[in-house]
C-alpha cells in the first residue's frame, strides 16, 4: 500500500468534515506551502514529524559512466529531510516479523 | 517555517473554514504520514517527493563513553527523496 494525496484528501473529508473540494485543495496547499517555504530558502520544521532543510552543494567533478568522459556536476541547492525522534521511534519498531516495506 | 506558521498560512488560504479546521487538517495529514511509515507503507506525493524506509542490518556498536561493545538490532529508518518539481523549484541555478 502507498499513501497518496487522494487517501489524505479522503481522510480530511471523513475525519475533519471538509467537503470533497476543500479536502483536495487542503492537501494540495499543505504540500504547496512547504514547497513555497523551501523555494524562498526557508527550512520547514514539522514538530513530531521532521525537518526539511536546504543544502548548497558546490560544483564537483563527475563522469559520464558510459563514456568515462569528465563533466562537472554544477553547484546546486538540494532538499534534505531529517526525521524527528518521534518518527524514528515509530518506524524502528518495524521488525522482519512485521510487514516488509 | 514551523508547523504553527504552516497552519496559519493554510487558515489564510481557506477563509471560509474556522481556524481550528486548518489546525486539525495539518495534524491529521502528519499523523497519517507517520502511521503509513510506521506500518511499512510508502508515501508518494506527486510533485513533492516520496518517503520510504531503508533497512539497517544489525551491527555491533560501541558505547563511546565506556568503549563497551553493544549489540545494535536491525531497524528501519525513514528516507525522503524530493520529486522533480520540488527539486527544480528549490535549485538556485538560473
Amino acid at each position: 500500500m502507498t499513501l497518496t494525496k487522494a487517501e489524505l484528501a479522503d481522510l480530511l473529508f471523513e475525519k475533519v468534515g471538509l467537503n470533497k473540494r476543500e479536502s483536495k485543495d487542503m492537501v494540495e496547499c499543505f504540500f504547496e506551502e512547504i514547497r513555497l517555504a523551501l523555494e524562498r530558502g526557508d527550512c520547514v520544521k514539522l514538530s513530531g514529524f521532521g525537518n526539511f532543510q536546504l543544502r548548497d552543494k558546490p560544483q564537483r567533478p563527475g563522469r559520464n559512466p558510459k563514456t568515462g568522459e569528465e563533466i562537472p556536476i554544477t553547484a546546486r541547492r538540494v532538499v534534505t529531510f531529517h526525521s524527528s525522534q518521534k518518527l524514528k521511534a515509530a518506524v524502528e519498531l518495524l521488525s522482519d516479523a512485521n510487514k516488509q516495506p | 517555517m514551523t508547523k504553527s506558521e504552516l497552519i496559519a498560512r493554510l487558515a489564510e488560504r481557506f477563509p471560509q473554514l474556522v481556524a481550528k479546521d486548518a489546525d486539525y487538517a495539518v495534524k491529521m495529514i502528519i499523523d497519517a504520514m507517520t502511521e503509513a511509515l510506521a506500518t511499512g507503507d510508502r508515501i508518494e506525493i506527486r510533485g513533492f517527493g516520496s518517503f520510504a524506509l531503508n533497512y539497517r542490518p544489525p551491527r555491533v556498536g560501541r558505547n563511546p563513553k565506556s568503549g563497551e561493545k553493544v549489540h545494535v538490532p536491525e531497524k528501519y529508518v525513514p528516507h525522503f527523496k524530493a520529486g522533480k518539481e520540488l527539486r527544480e523549484r528549490v535549485d538556485i541555478r538560473e
